[in-house]
């Protein structure tokens, strides 16, 4: 039976009261009490989600006073502010930065993490709660506090890694002055704040493995790796889709660790989109042109949720 | 009592209220002036916000005014989230702080104030160049330049380095006396980098930032400024190519940068005062905050210091300077209490006050209050701080890097860090002066469209 054509258990309607009796039947339709239960969703995602989403929109379509819609030479009228971004070098040399920092940053904690998930998976579950708790640690404090931590480590005058590498004799390295030291430095930050979240994830899908297939391997003479390429790899592979992508999402909006360790020096060469757009928007008052880059990581971020939602449905069709 | 229903009961109990309300006179919290809903910049000297809340209370119980007043750090940006947020909203405070930029930024937002500055001018005579710049844009006053958090970026200098490694005698180049030594001619940029050389072959390199925070830019830009070397003019026209003063300031910048720590590229605004009080460097342009750490911190270090005025380019000498504003919302409802209260906030007496409070950082925006004792009697040692104000005798003139680019377009470039990036480009990233001069117009030619 369809969902809105069903009812809950009937009541006694009201003597002689045909208008309260089509209420109360409305009312009763699974169909109404849905669309009841989920407005406060639906106002949620509106307020929260779709209307900063249009604003932000809109907002990209101003000149930097904001009293009408920014001027363009080869795009329509409105569309000013990408025109010019596409035509910065300093626009272009944070698009590839958010490329690198994101993409080497997530491979880097979906490896961690995956090995991190197996370690703990083969320690009897006695001991595994405290390597659990432990490895969490750094994906449960707020990561501006533990960002400062680190920058007090990369300090370019006084680092303590720097005293530990003159302490053995090793040249002090420049963590935060020179282009992919840096680069390096923020994208082990993220790594150490975001691969815990990859442990945990993928643990939980190794635990969802059966033990019968493993069996089955082992019956058959399979190697360990052999094992890991046609067992416990297919059996997670939605699992590693979702959280390489929701990993995605949450790495190329980062803001807070350039933000601390670098404010996006030198030259400009560690900016992701949101440290730039911040830079831009708050910072020099071109709120306009700071959404506008904002804006730029829907597209590229769409394509991925495109290409790797698909690959979970198809997967999904497969087994069934 | 059986006839009283409580219906009756509920409507007589209602009209008694509602008759009470429409008859009473309207009772503001404090007196017959109304509210004041203020947010002042938290200052980084806690005594600062001390004085604040005294005055605030001083004169809103002089007015019968209720002054209510909050602290905004600018930690993390604060304060500039706080007015982008206002501004947006057009709820919030009646008057606020605004960092240097923001009065131009929001110049349609806030109440005009030129009755007020004509008053403050008529008794104190003129503002400070920088500040005039900065807070009236398009010919009118749009907020009053602050006593509270306005600061100039001078030279701190260890005099006793200086003395044994560059052979300076800095105390008797600057004296804290109303008069230049007879050496203060010398004091320029070319002075300036054989004394980095020789702090740098020494060991004690100056701390200089090179980054994009304020502490590079601002002295960056006021090396620019003595060369008259500017990125763009008045009208916003780039001023880039073929500009021969462009050029020598840029080479002065590269001779100096080759001297500094390896690390300045990564300093934020906290590294040239880490540099002064751990002891490691011989000079960094900087308030006296770097020095007060240091009279608590390291004693020794803050007793061989000296604030000395900038040096000298070939077209004069330029203090960076870093104002606060005070500035009125138009959606304010008390705008009168509010230019009022700023105006009594601008007078010498409660200037001074602010100055005192703030150990001598804060300046005020009117040459003719360079005079207060709190900068003769600082110490150890007494008179470190003397020439920390621009004095008639410095010959200097306080200045914002970008100026004199539309205050619209410098903030962009200013924020961006344009000039330090120039000398990056070309002393980390291996670029010739005509490759960075080239980048430079190019970022420049973005900024410039669209405003």
């Amino acid at each position: 039976m369809a969902a809105d054509a069903s009812m809950a258990p009937p009541m006694t309607p009201a003597p002689g009261s045909g208008r309260a009796s089509t209420l109360q039947r409305l009312a009763r339709r699974r169909s109404t009490i849905a669309v009841l239960m989920t407005t406060p969703l639906l106002v949620v995602l509106l307020g929260l989600v779709a209307y900063p989403a249009g604003y932000g929109i809109y907002l990209s379509t101003l000149n930097r006073r904001m009293t009408g819609f920014m001027e363009a030479e080869w795009l329509p009228t409105g569309l000013g502010n990408f025109e010019i971004l596409f035509e910065s070098e300093t626009f272009w040399a944070v698009a590839l930065q958010s490329c690198i920092f994101a993409i080497t940053a997530v491979i880097l904690k979906a490896l961690i993490g995956f090995w991190l998930a197996h370690m703990l998976n083969d320690i009897p579950t006695k001991g595994q709660r405290k390597w659990r708790g432990m490895l969490l640690i750094p994906w449960v404090i707020p990561p501006a506090l533990s960002t400062l931590g680190w920058w007090w480590m990369f300090d370019p005058s006084y680092s303590s890694i720097n005293w530990l590498f003159q302490v053995v004799g090793i040249a002090e390295v420049p963590w935060l002055g020179e282009k992919w030291w840096a680069r390096l430095s923020i994208i082990i930050v993220n790594v150490w704040y975001g691969a815990p979240f990859f442990m945990i994830m993928y643990l939980a899908a190794l635990k969802s493995v059966p033990e019968q297939l493993y069996e089955a391997a082992a019956i058959d003479g399979a190697s360990s790796w052999q094992r890991l390429r046609y067992v416990t790899l297919p059996m997670m592979a939605n699992i590693i889709s979702i959280t390489v992508l929701f990993s995605l999402i949450v790495t190329f909006s980062n803001y807070d660790i350039v933000r601390v360790l670098t404010n996006g020096g030198p030259r400009d060469l560690t900016h992701v989109f949101a440290s730039y757009a911040f830079q831009v928007g708050i910072l020099s008052g071109n709120i306009p042109r700071g959404a506008a880059v904002s804006l730029f990581m829907f597209p590229i971020l769409a394509i991925c949720a495109f290409f790797v939602l698909r690959g979970v449905t198809r997967r999904n069709k497969e087994q069934m | 009592m059986s006839g009283l229903k409580r219906r009756d009961l509920l409507l007589a109990g209602a009209g008694v209220a509602a008759a009470g309300t429409l008859s009473a006179p309207m009772v503001h919290a404090q007196g017959t002036g109304g509210t004041l809903r203020c947010g002042f910049w938290d200052h980084w000297v806690p005594n600062g916000n001390v004085v604040m809340r005294e005055l605030c209370a001083e004169w809103g119980r002089a007015n019968r005014v209720d002054v209510q007043m909050d602290t905004v750090t600018s930690n993390g940006n604060q304060i500039l989230l706080t007015i982008n947020a206002q501004a947006q909203s057009r709820t919030g405070y009646d008057l606020m702080s605004f960092p240097a930029w923001e009065p131009s930024n929001h110049q349609r937002m806030l109440e005009p104030v030129d009755d007020v500055m004509r008053n403050l001018t008529q008794k104190y005579g003129a503002v400070t160049p920088a500040a005039e710049y900065l807070g009236k844009p398009g010919g009118n006053w749009v907020a009053i330049p602050a006593v509270a958090g306005t600061q100039l970026k001078p030279a701190c200098v260890r005099f006793d380095l200086m003395q044994q490694h560059a052979g300076i005698d800095i105390r008797a180049m600057w004296p804290a006396q109303n008069a230049a030594g007879p050496t203060a001619g010398q004091w320029n940029w070319e002075t300036f980098a054989k004394a980095a050389e020789a702090c740098h072959k020494a060991g004690f390199a100056f701390g200089l930032p090179m980054g994009s925070f304020t502490d590079a830019v601002d002295w960056v830009g006021a090396l620019f400024a003595s060369y008259g070397a500017f990125l763009m003019d008045d009208k916003g026209a780039i001023t880039v190519r073929n500009n021969a003063k462009l050029r020598a300031a840029v080479e002065m910048c590269v001779r100096i940068s080759r001297f500094l720590p390896n690390d300045v590229w990564a300093w934020d605004d906290g590294g040239n005062n880490r540099a002064l009080i751990s002891g490691r460097s011989a000079l960094v342009f900087n308030p006296p905050s770097a020095w007060a750490v240091a009279k608590r911190d390291a004693p020794q270090v803050a007793e061989n210091c000296w604030t000395v005025p900038m040096p000298a380019g070939p077209e004069g000498r330029f203090a960076p300077y870093l104002p606060y504003f005070w500035g009125i919302w138009n959606f304010s409802r008390n705008k009168g209490a509010a230019k009022a209260f700023l105006e009594w906030l601008s007078d010498r007496a409660q200037a001074e006050r602010q100055t005192n409070g703030s150990g001598g950082y804060d300046i005020p925006p009117f040459t003719s209050m360079s005079d207060f004792k709190v900068w003769e009697t600082e110490g150890p040692p007494v008179g470190s701080v003397y020439n920390y104000p621009v004095r008639a005798h410095h010959n200097s003139r306080t200045s914002i890097a970008m100026a004199p680019a539309p205050a619209a377009m410098a903030v962009q470039m200013y924020n961006q860090g344009l000039n330090t990036k120039l000398i990056a480009r070309i002393v980390q990233g291996g670029e010739s002066v005509d490759q960075a001069l080239g980048w430079v117009e190019r970022e420049l030619n973005t900024i410039r469209r669209g405003g």
